[in-house]
């Protein structure tokens, strides 16, 4: 009788073995309580090989549950849960816990540069205003084809870097300019501007890069980089960037 | 003395007596906007192939500087004596021949708007306010003017005779 009660005592200082005690200050604000925010550090134990996401979940479902943050599929594809780690901007969901250094505090603050509505969700209607003001859709003339729009594989592969966006800010709130005047289209607006603009099937290019050389346009870049860093999806953001810029120079020349 | 520790914490959202908020959920606090936020009212500022060309003209005259610049450093501070020898004789010289007037003119006029569009940049990305915007760029583009039309006058009359 008394083995199976020691095997289960074992088992279970065996599933808690892995397990680590981290740290997560975390920026709070509740415009109902205070105009204020505020860091919270919470103390959970965890698997290192788990996401900051899940420890997010640990602390709303266990420890505090007016915790707000935004996500959705959870697995870095509808770009929800961006947010600012260890003064990086990435996805909650794609970070592990054992890859931003455990043994410190982990701090979770939400993205820059948007209004601050609670805890870490933020006000993103601008980020999307500015990616509707670059016409983020195919624009063509003439008929329907009666079939699918043939593209070669070359001309496909021109814009295929930019069509992984997934719409998360993190590259548009990264960027100090972005922080300072809003007016600026941002990172994101542009990656999914390129994304229209060199595909071969698309008519409006030239209406898209008219946006773009406006002054709050391309030119406002001042290729820091920030935004290839944080896309969680590996976009080289600047490059793009700078291929607008390249195609509204040579455009008329 | 009591007045300013009810003000601040006043500012904490934490009134006077101890756990009673001033904000709760029908009277939230106010939230901190973004600077200059994008809306679907914001204006096309539509301004031509402006800002390209500033753009360009940054790349086109920084290059262009560079060797005019080094050029004039040099024979200024380094080569025969360095600065010792400059005088008003020595400024005389050079600007006796066409191609020092041509050089240090063409010098003036691109840093003079290499380094006013500079700043343009500089206070279109951090000054806030239109107000702010308007007095800063009014302030820079008087200064740029009256230095380049006093500059240019300058190498243009000079009279290496006045006494």
């Amino acid at each position: 009788m008394a083995t199976p009660t020691m095997d289960k005592v074992e088992a279970e200082a065996a599933a808690s073995d892995h397990l680590i005690t981290v740290t997560f200050r975390i920026r709070r604000f509740n415009p109902e309580i205070s105009a204020d925010a505020v860091w919270e550090d919470f103390q959970l134990e965890i698997d290192p090989k788990e996401r900051v996401l899940d420890g997010l979940h640990k602390i709303k479902w266990d420890l505090d549950g007016t915790l707000t943050f935004r996500r959705s599929c959870a697995h870095g594809i509808c770009g929800s849960d961006a947010m600012r780690i260890n003064g990086k901007n990435r996805l909650a969901c794609k970070t592990l816990i054992k890859d931003i250094n455990p043994a410190k505090p982990i701090t979770v603050e939400p993205i820059k540069g948007l209004t601050v509505l609670k805890d870490l969700v933020v006000d993103m209607d601008p980020f999307f205003q500015a990616y509707r003001d670059v016409m983020p859709f195919l624009v063509t003339s003439g008929n329907e084809p009666t079939r699918e729009r043939l593209q070669t594989a070359e001309d496909r592969e021109r814009f295929d870097d930019t069509t992984k966006c997934i719409l998360c800010a993190a590259c548009t709130s990264s960027c100090p300019v972005f922080w300072n005047d809003g007016q600026y289209f941002g990172p994101a607006a542009i990656v999914n501007a390129h994304r229209f603009i060199f595909d071969s099937r698309d008519e409006a290019g030239e209406q898209r890069l008219e946006i773009l050389n406006d002054k709050d346009g391309v030119w406002r870049c001042r290729t820091t980089f920030n935004c290839t860093d944080a896309c969680p999806r590996g976009i080289e953001v600047t490059k793009a960037i700078q291929e607008v810029k390249r195609a509204l120079i040579t455009r008329r020349f | 003395m009591s007045d300013i520790t009810l003000q601040k914490s006043d500012s904490s959202g934490v009134g006077p007596v101890e756990g009673i908020s001033l904000y709760d959920a029908d009277n939230p606090a106010p939230v901190i906007e973004a600077p200059r936020k994008r809306t679907s009212k914001t204006p096309r500022s539509t301004r031509g192939n402006f800002e390209m060309a500033a753009w360009l003209f940054m790349r086109l005259s920084g290059v262009v500087l560079v060797v005019l610049v080094l050029g004039h450093l040099l024979i200024q501070l380094v080569l025969d004596g360095g600065v010792s020898k400059i005088g008003f004789a020595f400024v005389a010289g050079r600007w006796a021949s066409p191609f020092w007037q041509v050089w240090d003119l063409l010098m003036l006029w691109l840093a003079m708007l290499h380094g006013a569009n500079g700043l343009r940049t500089v206070i279109n990305d951090y000054a806030e306010r239109p107000n702010t915007r308007l007095w800063l760029k009014g302030l820079l583009y008087t200064a740029t003017v009256f230095t380049i039309l006093l500059g240019t006058l300058v190498i243009f009359t000079f009279d290496p005779n006045i006494r």
